[in-house]
């Protein structure tokens, strides 16, 4: 299979291939910590907060309840939150530094 | 040293089954589901739960307000008739994916030929096991809140494997774990160590699922237990080794589908039982006398007195179960980064032809895996209301069987042979569960050590397709024997704690090299193999030394409680009475416990745990991070330094990915 030889250093210098690079980390890191963190409130919240979770919020529904069903949401929120963003910048990113490379 | 490291692998898999071989665990706290570590985790938990529930069940259920015997049988006819419906469309997946399976990427990645949307629903498929089905509504149904809120690790953890794992392995690697570590450094070491903790970390969760598999399909169907691994077993390695990644991800597939449809239809019962109404349906819940009368009971333990809506309400409040927030936390750890280190999981993303497809299938497995817990909740609170919790905890003191239960139950109010109907169809559910989940671990264990150990190590990566494909095969079908072989093993044996442990092995062994060989240039040949083996020890080390094993002298003490109770009680009975014979049989049970178990001492020669978490996630995780860094800054390597940029290069963009595809 011919397999067309990349200066990989070169393209890892190439502007393009840096403004991917800035914007990508920044973003996975950022909101992976942000996830996290509020995925490990739940725990420690239900252990350390149990008042807070007995609060009811609609009928005899409590803010413990309410807070769990919110992490499904933020999850899903945040993976096409995610997709949006890659599917706008960092694949156009890609395929401008794959053209570059032509 | 081929021989070194093939019989370091054997002795691995070994090691996984004396490990199993670890005795059942006695109930020590009486009232406590056996499958406390994970409840949910362990599709064991039927299992586990059964038989070893048994002898404490005097004990721990004094009175259950009425305890309505119930029994849980599915009809045979219709259940058997609709396994074989099964049986035959998978084998019929099986015989057209086996025409396409010629080359290795074929048998490992699919050929790469996967789309999003149908690796969306295979991811969903390999990774709910029967633990997710019936586990968490089981516990849900017992414990309210607490399983909710244990269900909702399993979601998060998609979000690390969306943002961190899923498009740099699907843009760098080929077919394993190996191939993506092995990438700039010595790949011959790196894979022989990359193989082993894959093999470990599978066959941890295979042994938990086989034992799973024979418990369940005994207690509903009456199939004996080794028949029924052996069937499981046969039909598993059928997928793997015939079919290869395309027959395991459309099993994966019809699972997948199955079991949303399951669990959706009987949502809607549910549903329509509270007028569709979800106010009212949680107002039920607080409302429900069986309900308060069971955390009443629950509460009492702990010396509390709580009554009527007060206690219903504290259904849908924290900690009813979960009283070490600690373990909580770290078994939280575990599943957030242990699912992205989980080999079956990384391995399907090598079935999709680009990172944007890789993208999407985690984002439909997201939805799928989260609506399913979602509906979860409704069928664990639903199954409370419905069944009621004594009725639940009656058939299964962990509550495995509530889900069962509902929709036999929900069936049977529309007419009886609904009911059965109901009932075969959740039990071919769980029965299409397990082989899916089966046949994914198969195939990564496989995989591990065919390309390789065998492919890449012994032979040098000089291996024809053809001789690839002979390897593959020949290794399922090793691999699938050996787990029915641990599986009749394990039978006896307490094994709710390994997939827990498959989770630690993951996230603190697997994980933190994943991470840094993509995202770290120091990152090297001794760093890789540091973090593995130190990730990997010290996660099994640990679990060997927590409240998981069994400490003998702990099982004495509990035995003399009861002893103690049982005689106190004799002395309050009128002179001449005798205990009645439940008693009396616990009673001498309890002085044989005593006896066999007062001078013991745990596998590793211990009295008592040393440490007390179950899950040892957030001992070990920093561990293999650490021993990572460290190994990597002793030994530094230029060229794995230099070879960087293509790593990082590749991953973000997928340049050069053609040669991963067909090569």
């Amino acid at each position: 299979m011919a397999e067309k030889q990349y200066d990989w250093a070169a393209i890892a210098k190439n502007p393009k291939f840096v403004e991917l690079h800035h914007k990508k980390s920044a973003f996975l890191f950022g909101w992976w910590i942000f996830s996290t963190v509020y995925y490990f409130l739940l725990p420690i919240g239900a252990a350390y907060a149990p008042g807070l979770f007995k609060v009811k919020v609609i009928g005899v529904i409590n803010f413990g309840y309410v807070f769990a069903l919110s992490q499904f949401f933020v999850s899903w929120g945040l993976a096409h939150y995610y997709a949006h963003v890659a599917n706008k910048d960092f694949d156009r990113l890609t395929r401008e530094l794959v053209d570059e490379l032509k | 040293m081929k021989k070194l490291i093939a019989a370091f692998t054997l002795a691995l898999s070994l090691g996984a089954l004396a490990y199993a071989a670890e005795p059942a665990k006695a109930p020590a706290a009486p009232g406590a589901p056996a499958a406390m570590t994970a409840p949910a985790a362990s599709p064991t938990a039927p299992a586990v739960a059964a038989p070893s529930a048994t002898p404490a069940a005097p004990a721990a259920t004094p009175a259950p307000a009425a305890p309505l015997k119930k029994e849980i049988k599915a009809n045979k006819v219709i259940t058997i008739g609709m396994f074989a419906v099964i049986i035959a469309i998978t084998m019929s997946v099986v015989v057209w994916a086996a025409k396409r399976t010629k080359t290795a990427a074929d048998f490992y990645a699919a050929g790469g030929g996967i789309t999003g949307t149908q690796n969306g629903w295979a991811i969903a498929g390999d990774y709910m096991s029967a633990a997710s089905f019936l586990g968490i509504s089981g516990m849900i149904s017992l414990y309210g809140y607490d399983g909710f809120m244990y269900s909702v690790g399993w979601l998060v953890a998609y979000i690390t494997v969306l943002l961190i794992v899923a498009e740099p392995c699907r843009n760098a690697g080929k077919y394993t774990l190996g191939d993506i570590l092995s990438f700039r450094t010595e790949p011959k070491p790196v894979r022989a160590v990359a193989a082993i903790s894959t093999v470990a970390v599978s066959t941890f969760y295979l042994t938990a699922q086989m034992v799973g598999a024979g418990k369940l399909m005994a207690l509903l169907v009456g199939v004996p237990y080794k028949t029924a691994i052996i069937g499981v077993g046969i039909l598993m390695i059928g997928y793997v080794v015939f079919g290869g990644m395309t027959a395991t991800t459309w099993v994966q597939i019809i699972k997948a589908g199955l079991l949303m449809s399951g669990a959706f239809l009987l949502s809607v019962l549910v549903m329509a039982k509270a007028g569709f109404n979800p106010i009212g349906f949680f107002s039920d819940i607080v409302n429900s006398p069986n309900i308060q009368d069971h955390v009443s009971k629950l509460l009492l333990k702990d010396g509390i007195t709580m009554t009527g809506t007060d206690a219903g309400q504290r259904f849908l409040e924290p900690a009813l179960f979960m009283k070490a927030p600690l373990d909580q936390i770290s078994l939280g750890m575990a599943l957030v980064l242990g699912t992205a280190g989980m080999p079956h999981i990384l391995m399907r993303f090598f079935t999709v032809p680009t990172a944007q497809a890789a993208r999407k299938s985690v984002i439909i497995a997201m939805w799928i895996i989260g609506g399913f817990y979602v509906l979860t909740t409704l069928l664990g609170f639903g199954a409370a209301i419905n069944v009621t919790p004594q009725v639940i905890s009656s058939v299964d003191a962990g509550g495995n069987m509530a889900t069962l239960l509902l929709a036999q139950q929900l069936g049977s109010d529309i007419s009886p042979i609904v009911g059965d109907i109901f009932l075969a169809f959740l039990c071919s559910v769980a029965f299409a569960t397990i082989l899916a989940v089966v046949s994914g671990l198969v195939l990564a264990a496989s995989a591990a050590i065919a390309h390789d150990i065998y492919v890449n190590v012994i032979k040098d990566g000089h291996a024809d397709q053809h001789e690839q494909v002979m390897a593959a095969r020949v290794t399922s079908l090793c691999v699938g024997a050996v787990g029915i072989v641990i599986g009749i093993a394990a039978e006896k044996q307490n094994v709710a704690h390994l997939v827990a442990l498959a989770f630690a092995v993951a996230s603190s062994g697997n994980l933190p090299v994943v991470v840094m060989s993509l995202f770290w240039r120091k990152f090297n040949t001794a760093g890789v193999i540091s973090g593995l083996l130190v990730g990997t020890i010290a996660s099994i080390g640990l679990v060997m030394v927590s409240p998981n094993m069994t400490y003998p002298k702990t099982v004495a003490a509990g035995a003399k409680k009861i002893v103690a109770a049982m005689e106190k009680k004799q002395a309050a009975l009128p002179p001449g009475a005798t205990l009645d014979e439940k008693d009396l049989k616990a009673l001498d049970k309890a002085r044989k416990d005593y006896e066999t178990n007062k001078d013991g001492k745990s596998i590793l020669g211990l009295d008592a745990p040393i440490l007390k978490l179950k899950n040892p996630g957030i001992f070990s995780i920093p561990l293999g991070f650490l021993a990572a860094i460290i190994g990597t800054l002793a030994f530094p390597s230029r060229r794995s330094e230099e070879m960087f940029d293509e790593i990082y290069v590749r991953q973000n963009t997928g340049i050069g990915m053609a040669k991963a595809i067909d090569h």
